[in-house]
């Protein structure tokens, strides 16, 4: 019995990465990557980056829409998706919130000052409580919420030129008609 | 033409492929001594073929061969032509050729070195390397061929990857691969023993050489690869717990594990099931690592390509050759316990130990790797572990293997005597509290520094003691085995290692400045005087290199240029200078000019002192030094083995 035990055990993992394999073709990470999208984003209330007596919570965001970006200094995607957030995404207009995710105060004021800092506020979540209840698989990921604190849009990964012009201007767009 | 050709050599390769996984294994299985002799010229056959395939992907590129649409992807012409030939390994199509070329080098070797061994075994272990082979070759052909057309040919490329153009990335990936689908001869000596059953001493023998040498070839290949990512991504870190990473450093971990279990085997008999287990397990973290980073199941987050048929396929490709492989060593493991008897005290307990603590350690990795895929499952949502999870648990089951390493060479097979042992940690415990108080003065109570410093003394001191003590009680000559040599250069290794990672992980210093032309910030004794930005250019980018010169006690030391450079398809990348030394690096990137309308031209700069950092890799490279080393231990080699091993036992090493 002994014997067969690494098989069994390389079995289980098969039928892990079987169904990795069949939630990656069901869930386009491109098109629909949240159960959470037009669901109002959970509610947090984090503290500001470097100022922890000051906290930021989802109703004092609401009534304008506003980016939600998720990063942190270990994440090496974040480094390549820095100049975008400093450039194109700023030039959307809206404010753009960071969510600093399972990371050091410290290590992320430093990593700041070093790319810029394209960010309106910089929520901590340093234990990663809050990411979880946005659905966070790894940084970087960038949400979409609109007035009424509803999620509209959501990316995992990188934001690119493309990204910008395929689904986030779209995503806009589509906000705008229903606000006149 | 030419690139069909490619194709065609590919094609050719997949035949031979199948001709050297069927028939070999068929004619050792009946006896048959035709089929037998089929290996090695079948074996040679893939080879060519296979390296045609690679020679021709070459060509194409440098050739400047648009018409591929590989070619155009990941190329174009203003990319220099090192960077061109790299960039036939820049992206999965390319990467699954080297596979592949890599495992023909390794198959071509082994028939070119075996003729010592039992013609039946051979054709076994060249039969399962070729089935291998198969598997590959089919996955490029039908999933991932790198010499598909693009019709009409475009007139120039996309680019490689910015990130990959750098000298780090020239031989990284095929060191790596040299040493991961290495691991391959050793899991194919294991199938053919499985195959043949009955000589579980024997096969390890003629094993251990090539698994010395896979995984000191992936040794060198994870240093190339954390010294890349230290000087290209801008930021300092030498380690990130990247999945990526993690795929090469499983097979690593098993294999640490393995090459010790096989000198058990080899030496005493103990072990052997386990031995065949690991042999297993490391060739399947090789397979599992590439399913991982090419299968788009943990890839949102990278750069690779992602299609569900490619994983698909990896994965029933998985389960042939794993599962397959598990089936065979549940049916046929060696079913009693073999070898000399060993008491609680000895080197076999002492490695069995070790090989628990380094298999815990990959299986905590495959374990914090996969969990997200595990969220998923259980329906958690994708929750990811990062560094606060690798960093802890892993400094927790390494803390116990540094602590017993010096013990290691004390330690005699079958019974040790615990006089030694406690003489020699005597020693070598004063020697590092010596040591770690001396360091206590200079490291003004970084606790981590101080513990770097007394564990690697310790293991130090205690391997010194090892080589003192051959030194004066064997005879000359006989005093160091090139084995053995190649065991404590490796032990020193882990010693080197350990004092880079803890001195440089808490002593280092970083700080981020602004300054204007002219200004000077100061950290680590060195003053570093920003002297503006100028521009320069290279073949496909243009770049704001800053001057940057280093003083101590107001003279030049040096002067560095961190540039920003901006490819032609408009990708920015950092190129941080460095400033290298035995026991500091001086490390400077360049960040952004603070404001447009800054009359002094103030830039944000990030400066680095790291001391001891350079260790890190000169323990690796040690630990590399003593595996290659270990591999040309002449026994391995010989001719007749009953002869050898008759002569062993006369011998009756305690080593």
């Amino acid at each position: 019995m002994s014997r067969l035990l690494p098989l069994i055990g390389f079995l289980l993992l098969v039928s892990l990465f079987g169904f990795g394999i069949w939630w990656n073709t069901q869930h386009d990470q491109r098109e629909i990557a949240s159960p959470l999208i037009d669901k109002p984003a959970p509610a947090f209330a984090l503290p500001v980056l470097g100022e922890p007596s000051r906290t930021v919570d989802k109703a004092s965001l609401l009534g304008k829409p506003y980016f939600l970006n998720v990063f942190a200094s270990w994440c090496i995607e974040c480094v390549h998706e820095h100049p975008m957030l400093m450039t194109d995404m700023k030039r959307l207009g809206l404010p753009i919130v960071g969510f600093n995710y399972k990371d050091e105060p410290e290590a992320a004021t430093t990593w700041l000052s070093e790319h810029g800092n394209p960010f309106d506020v910089i929520v901590a979540d340093r234990d990663g409580r809050a990411g979880i209840d946005f659905g966070v698989y790894a940084a970087p990921e960038t949400f979409l919420i609109d007035a009424k604190g509803v999620i509209r849009y959501k990316r995992i990964g990188p934001i690119t030129p493309e990204v910008i012009e395929k689904e986030i201007r779209p995503a806009l767009v589509a906000l705008a008609k229903e606000t006149p | 033409m030419i690139p069909e050709l490619g194709q065609f050599a590919l094609a050719l390769a997949l035949l031979l492929a199948l001709v050297q996984g069927v028939l070999p294994i068929l004619g050792a299985w009946r006896g048959n001594a035709a089929l037998i002799a089929v290996a090695r010229p079948a074996a040679a056959g893939q080879g060519i073929f296979v390296f045609a395939a690679m020679a021709i992907l070459i060509h194409a590129f440098l050739h400047y061969d648009f018409s591929v649409a590989y070619v155009a992807d990941n190329s174009n012409l203003a990319l220099p032509w090192y960077y061109r030939i790299t960039a036939v390994w820049g992206a999965h199509e390319g990467s699954m050729l080297l596979w592949v070329f890599i495992l023909n080098v390794w198959s071509v070797a082994l028939a070119a070195f075996s003729r010592h061994l039992p013609p039946a075994f051979v054709a076994r272990v060249l039969g399962v390397l070729g089935l291998i082979g198969v598997g590959f070759l089919a996955f490029i052909l039908f999933t991932s061929n790198p010499f598909v057309r693009e019709l009409p040919m475009p007139a120039d490329g996309g680019d490689l990857n910015p990130v990959l153009q750098d000298p780090g990335m020239t031989f990284h990936p095929p060191v790596l691969y040299m040493g991961y689908v290495g691991f391959s001869v050793a899991f194919a000596f294991s199938i053919a023993a499985l195959l043949g059953g009955g000589m579980e001493q024997a096969w390890v023998r003629w094993a251990r050489p090539w698994t010395n040498v896979a995984w000191a070839f992936l040794t060198l290949g994870i240093v190339a690869g954390s010294w890349w990512a230290y000087a290209e991504l801008g930021w300092g870190g030498w380690w990130f717990w990247d999945p990526v990473e993690n795929a090469s450093f499983m097979p690593w971990l098993v294999g640490v594990a393995l090459i010790h279990a096989q000198a058990v085997t080899e030496k005493r008999g103990s072990l052997p099931a386990w031995t065949v287990l690991l042999s297993l397990f490391a060739f399947s973290l090789s397979l599992l690592g590439t399913f991982l980073v090419r299968s788009g199941v943990l890839t949102s987050v990278h750069a690779f390509a992602s299609d569900p048929r490619r994983g698909l396929y990896i994965l029933g490709f998985l389960i042939v050759v794993i599962g397959g492989s598990l089936l065979l060593y549940a049916i046929r493991a060696p079913k009693v316990a073999t070898g000399k008897p060993f008491a609680p005290l000895s080197r076999e307990t002492g490695v069995m130990v070790a090989n628990l603590l380094f298999t815990t350690a990959a299986a905590m990795v495959l374990l914090g790797t996969l969990f997200p895929l595990i969220g998923d499952a259980l329906n958690l949502g994708r929750i990811s572990v990062g560094p606060p999870y690798f960093g802890f648990l892993f400094v927790m089951l390494m803390a116990p293997a540094v602590l017993l390493l010096p013990f290691g060479p004390y330690l005699r097979w079958g019974r040790a005597e615990g006089r030694q042992l406690t003489a020699m940690a005597l020693r070598a415990g004063v020697a590092a509290l010596i040591c770690a108080i001396a360091a206590a003065f200079f490291a003004q109570g970084h606790l981590r520094a101080i513990a770097g410093v007394a564990g690697a003394v310790w293991i130090g001191a205690g391997t010194l003691s090892y080589v003192i003590k051959r030194w004066r009680e064997m005879p000359r000559g006989r005093r160091f085995p090139v084995e053995m040599a190649g065991m404590l250069v490796a032990h020193a290794g882990v010693a080197i290692f350990v004092i880079g990672v803890m001195l440089s992980e808490s002593l280092s210093v970083e700080r981020d400045v602004r300054l204007a032309p002219g200004q000077s910030e100061s950290i680590g004794g060195y003053d570093f005087r920003f002297d503006g930005v100028e521009e320069t250019e290279g073949p496909n980018w243009r770049a704001d290199e800053g001057v940057v010169t280093i003083l101590r006690d107001g003279t030049t030391v040096g002067t560095m240029h961190p540039q920003k450079r901006t490819y032609s398809r408009g990708q920015v990348q950092t190129e941080s200078a460095i400033d290298a030394g035995l026991f500091r690096d001086i490390y400077v990137a360049l960040g952004e000019p603070m404001d447009a309308n800054d009359v002094q031209g103030a830039w944000a700069l990030r400066l680095y002192h790291k001391p001891f950092v350079r260790w890190i890799w000169l323990g690796g490279l040690f630990m590399m030094a003593g595996g290659f080393l270990a591999a040309c231990e002449r026994r391995f080699r010989a001719k007749k083995i009953l002869a050898a091993e008759g002569k062993l036992k006369a011998e009756a090493t305690p080593a």
